[in-house]
């Protein structure tokens, strides 16, 4: 494993492209453009205010830099250096900003959630959406680009609308049974649109591209619900986490629940593998400690190594009570992503912040469970195989793969805290990511230990 | 006392009536004892009597005699003796008078004590009913107080359950509204959070609306391009109409048909690797049965004869449906249900043998079904010698195995090792491939006499309908000019050779002319001896029947399956 040099970063902006040759990164209201391999700089844009959002279009030719505060996107060009495009949405305010996936057209919320601006690169025609949802998955692409959903609120009523991403035709239009709608999905094969309720009820939609409600899943009623939605890349799979701490899994044949997985604070099955994080400071003779030293210790000065070992189950996980007159607690499963190759799924338990779930999807059953010394940040599959990286706000970044674990320290000068994580789209390597810079490290083709 | 009774006893019985006057009826008492008492209680009457009870002890006779024996008595009792001391024989009054004296005064003693224990024993008696009566009142009482408590044990039991009961249901429901309890008190925060939030928003829109109100010079919205960008497939854009509104929903439904066929296809895949599995099972099954003819007994009892011969025809009409692969209701209820069939029948087999088992270790040989003990025990035996000689033999080849991994495996000998089995499977393939050629040549050979035979029959065919072409033409010719038979004679001749055969063969045409209407048959047929008849010119039909006949069955034969083809 090879790391680079460390460069200047801000707001955790950093972004591969999406033909995997360059990268972009942000410094204040710069934008500068790398290339993957050597890192040099091959552009420099300077755009008006802090960007707070970039994002790559689909060809890789352009990117989008979103200032929110003036209200202002600016586009740059990777062939024409001297290209430049402005949009400014004025009084209209701007709230979010994303690409379409033919990669000519730009998608403004305006403030407020007032419309949907969409400016077309090619053309001088604007299209307004009225009534989008203010919320977080309002805008779901199909994975082959072709058509759009967009979430919307009418009159205290949500409705889905679909459009067809080539001239923006609306589809179809259609009221959803929900309460407030909280957030959309789609599947990878493009067929079946995931839509799922806020989270004081437990309701989960699911509705065929041609705007057919195929079925409705509750598992329960008053207690919180749905946390988190993922599907499985063969679209077999839809897996719900909720504030129960329970993950449950239905199928795309009968939409029905198959099997449910719970995250319990203590681990007794002896097939289960754990692995737990050690420091292993060089003061002490003996391999592993309990608990970790405190924070302060653990800086670079000493660069303590911490190695994973195999705890011997019964294994009880520290769990963290949540606060009871809080709203949006940290409970439930916050986090799932299934891998690329539909064999295993992460997942994550607010309540046990430090432990990571594997889930081996063929068998139904729980894999590994990974306990790291601090809170779990970020996770993430490497695209091509079923290999999990993980940051947990330290200056390590832990790898999983079926054939072991390995935690490898970021060999910084200073303090590296690794905030999140992005992998690049070959699987070679991964750009980390601190609150003031990033680096990459390049990974061997070879097997991890 | 035994003489006095005895010498005063026959004096009583005169005395009875005497004694009856005085109304007493104590019988108890000894008769001197009881004239004594009615010497006390009345002493008037009982002068008389008295005197004649006095006398029949004492007479004037033995006056003598009763003295000394009254004297003896006295003595031996205690009491002085009656006679004076200093002379013998005679009375001392004094003494017989102090005698008296005392035994009046013991009678009296006695009498008085007899009274005070009758009157005792009355007491005593009264006091034992009154007892007894108390005992027998306490001890009902007694009953019915236990009958008392133990309905009461009872009732308080009934009573503590019904409490435990309540005290449960109790904590339930207490758990339960608890449990609500937090759920809204989180459902009310979220609420709350909720509402603040979109409060806050509602007060930013006010003062945003209240500013754009208020603000004069309004912020142009407007995008900014240097040129615009071309498409990313290089064409231009193109209207919306009404015809790409229909292909885009054209496009939709495709896209979502291709989803439901492919995953139609992959249940089919499965359905189909279900099926041969069940079939499979069921295979399995039917052969781990013991076979039907070997135990009738078994049929008899559980009427497993009709039900195989019926899973044989089912196994046969499956076999068949699965060739061609159909999917229906009924295909489908007939394999579970063979297959349900198939397993109650091993489930019983292997009860059986189940029981037989535990019979045989309870000791109980009944005839050749059972194994006795030592068999099985010896069987058991050989069974785990067996299962020894596996487990080390499995271990060697592990050993085996691992030095071969084990073994520095270069790159070379890997590859020769892939080699050998690459020629392995290359020879079996070989093996294959010579098979399948030779199975290729005979199907050619086949259908090359296939198609020889029909291009034979075909040709025949012709010649035939040539021939009746010909043949109804000189019919024809025969009819209109009838007196021209020698024209006919002629042309036949022409055509056959001799005139005798000629008319027979006529006769025979006439009488074959019906025949022409049926079906193919017997037009070959007749093709068949015509032509035999060409070449051999015999002169009896029959001969030429019978050479037709023998070489019919040959080209028949070939006729038949080119036809069939």
């Amino acid at each position: 494993m090879n790391f680079s040099e460390v460069f200047k970063l801000s707001s955790l902006l950093c972004k591969f492209s999406p033909d995997g040759k360059y990268l972009a990164s942000c410094v204040q209201y710069r934008l500068i453009v790398r290339d993957v391999n050597n890192l040099q700089i091959l552009q420099l844009y300077t755009c008006l205010d802090q960007i707070q959002y970039i994002e790559w279009s689909s060809d890789s030719l352009f990117i989008l830099c979103a200032m929110y505060k003036r209200g202002i996107v600016q586009v740059w060009s990777l062939e024409q250096p001297d290209w430049h495009c402005k949009i400014d949405e004025g009084s209209a305010g701007l709230v979010a900003s994303c690409w379409s996936p033919d990669g000519r057209h730009i998608l403004n919320t305006t403030e407020f959630y007032l419309r949907i601006t969409v400016w077309s690169l090619c053309t001088k025609s604007v299209s307004y959406i009225k009534y989008p949802k203010a919320c977080q998955n309002g805008i779901a692409f199909t994975k082959d680009g072709r058509y759009m959903a967009l979430a919307e609120r009418r009159d205290c009523k949500d409705f889905i609308s679909l459009f067809v991403c080539s001239d923006w035709q609306l589809l179809r239009h259609f009221d959803t049974e929900t309460q407030d709608l909280s957030g959309i999905e789609w599947a990878p094969n493009g067929c079946v649109l995931a839509v799922w309720d806020t989270c004081l009820e437990y309701k989960i939609l699911l509705y065929s591209l041609d705007g057919r409600l195929l079925s409705t899943y509750s598992a329960y009623e008053w207690s919180l619900g749905i946390k988190s939605v993922a599907w499985s890349p063969s679209s077999q799979f839809l897996a719900i986490g909720s504030y129960d701490e329970k993950v449950r899994i239905l199928n795309h044949v009968t939409w029905k629940k198959i099997t449910e997985f719970e995250h319990p604070a203590t681990i007794a099955n002896p097939k289960i593998i754990v692995y737990k994080e050690m420091e292993k400071s060089p003061r002490v003779e003996t391999e592993s400690l309990a608990f970790p030293p405190a924070r302060a210790q653990a800086s670079s000065l000493f660069s303590t190594q911490s190695k994973y070992d195999i705890s011997q189950v019964p294994v009880s996980l520290q769990y963290v009570k949540p606060v009871a007159d809080r709203a949006n607690p940290r409970i439930g499963i916050g986090m799932l992503a299934f891998s690329p190759d539909n064999c295993f799924l992460a997942t994550k338990n607010d309540n046990i912040p430090n432990a990571i779930w594997i889930w081996d999807v063929q068998k139904l059953k729980l894999f590994v469970v990974l306990e790291q010394l601090y809170a779990v940040q970020l996770f993430q599959w490497d695209p091509h195989q079923p290999r999990l990286a993980i940051c947990t706000g330290n200056s390590k970044v832990y790898l999983w793969s079926p054939a072991g674990c390995v935690s490898v320290q970021v060999p910084m000068e200073g303090d590296f805290q690794v905030l999140s994580l992005c992998w690049h789209s070959s699987g070679d390597s991964m750009a980390l990511l601190s609150k003031d810079n990033f680096c990459m490290c390049y990974l061997e083709r070879e097997e991890v230990k | 006392m035994g003489d006095w009774k005895t010498i005063t006893v026959p004096a009583l019985s005169s005395e009875k009536k005497n004694r009856s006057t005085c109304g007493t009826s104590e019988k108890k008492m000894s008769p001197s004892s009881l004239n004594m008492q009615q010497v006390l209680r009345s002493p008037l009457p009982l002068s008389k009597s008295m005197h004649s009870f006095f006398s029949a002890f004492c007479t004037e006779e033995n006056v003598e005699q009763s003295i000394s024996y009254l004297n003896r008595e006295l003595t031996t009792l205690g009491f002085p003796s009656l006679y004076s001391e200093c002379k013998d024989k005679e009375l001392n009054v004094v003494s017989v008078l102090n005698c008296m004296n005392e035994l009046l005064v013991l009678q009296r003693k006695n009498l008085r004590a007899q009274e005070e224990v009758e009157i005792q024993h009355l007491k005593l008696g009264s006091d034992m009913d009154h007892l007894q009566n108390c005992y027998a009142k306490v001890k009902e009482q007694l009953e019915t107080s236990r009958r008392e408590i133990v309905g009461l044990q009872e009732r308080d039991r009934q009573q503590q359950c019904k409490h435990r009961n309540l005290h449960q249901l109790l904590k339930n429901e207490k758990d339960e509204v608890q449990k609500l309890q937090n759920i809204i008190a989180s459902r009310a925060t979220q609420y709350n959070h909720d509402m603040k939030r979109k409060e806050r928003e509602y007060n930013k829109l006010k003062e945003r609306l209240h500013q754009l109100v208020m603000n004069k010079k309004d912020k142009k919205i407007a995008m900014d391009v240097l040129n615009y960008v071309g498409r990313v497939d290089g064409k231009r854009g193109a209207w919306r109409t009404g015809k790409t509104e229909a292909r885009n929903e054209e496009e939709m439904y495709k896209v979502l048909l291709g989803g439901y066929e492919q995953r139609q296809k992959q249940l089919l895949v499965e359905n189909a690797e279900l099926k041969k599995v069940l079939q499979q099972m069921k295979k399995e099954m039917i052969s781990l049965l013991p076979p039907q003819k070997q135990k009738p007994k078994e049929r008899a009892e559980d009427g497993i004869g009709p039900v195989l011969s019926d899973m044989e025809e089912d196994a046969v009409e499956l076999n068949k449906e699965n060739m061609w692969e159909l999917s229906c209701e009924t295909v489908r209820e007939q394999l579970t249900n063979s297959i349900r069939k198939q397993w109650r029948m091993l489930k019983n087999h292997v009860e059986k043998l189940d029981n037989q088992v535990s019979r045989a270790h309870s000791g109980a040989l009944n005839g050749s079904d059972v194994i006795s003990r030592e068999d099985h025990e010896l069987e058991t035996e050989k069974l785990e010698l067996e299962i020894q000689q596996c487990k080390e033999m499995i271990k060697t080849q592990q050993q085996l195995l691992q030095q071969q991994l084990m073994s520095p495996c270069d790159d070379d000998t890997s590859m020769l090792l892939q080699d050998c089995y690459l020629l392995e499977e290359r020879e079996r393939l070989q093996e294959e491939w010579k098979l399948f050629r030779e199975q290729k040549k005979n199907f050619e050979r086949e259908r090359r006499s296939f198609t020889e035979a029909a291009i034979r029959l075909g040709l025949e065919r012709k010649a035939f309908e040539e021939d009746r072409g010909a043949w109804l033409k000189q019919q024809f010719l025969s009819m209109t000019s009838d007196h021209k038979n020698s024209e006919h004679v002629k042309t036949q001749s022409a055509y056959s050779g001799s005139s005798d055969p000629d008319n027979q063969l006529m006769n025979f045409r006439s009488r074959q002319k019906k025949p022409h209407c049926l079906p193919s048959v017997p037009p070959s047929e007749e093709l068949c001896q015509t032509i035999q008849h060409i070449p051999h010119n015999s002169n009896s039909s029959v001969v030429l029947n019978k050479t037709t006949e023998d070489s019919k069955p040959k080209q028949w034969k070939g006729l038949n399956k080119a036809e069939t083809e």
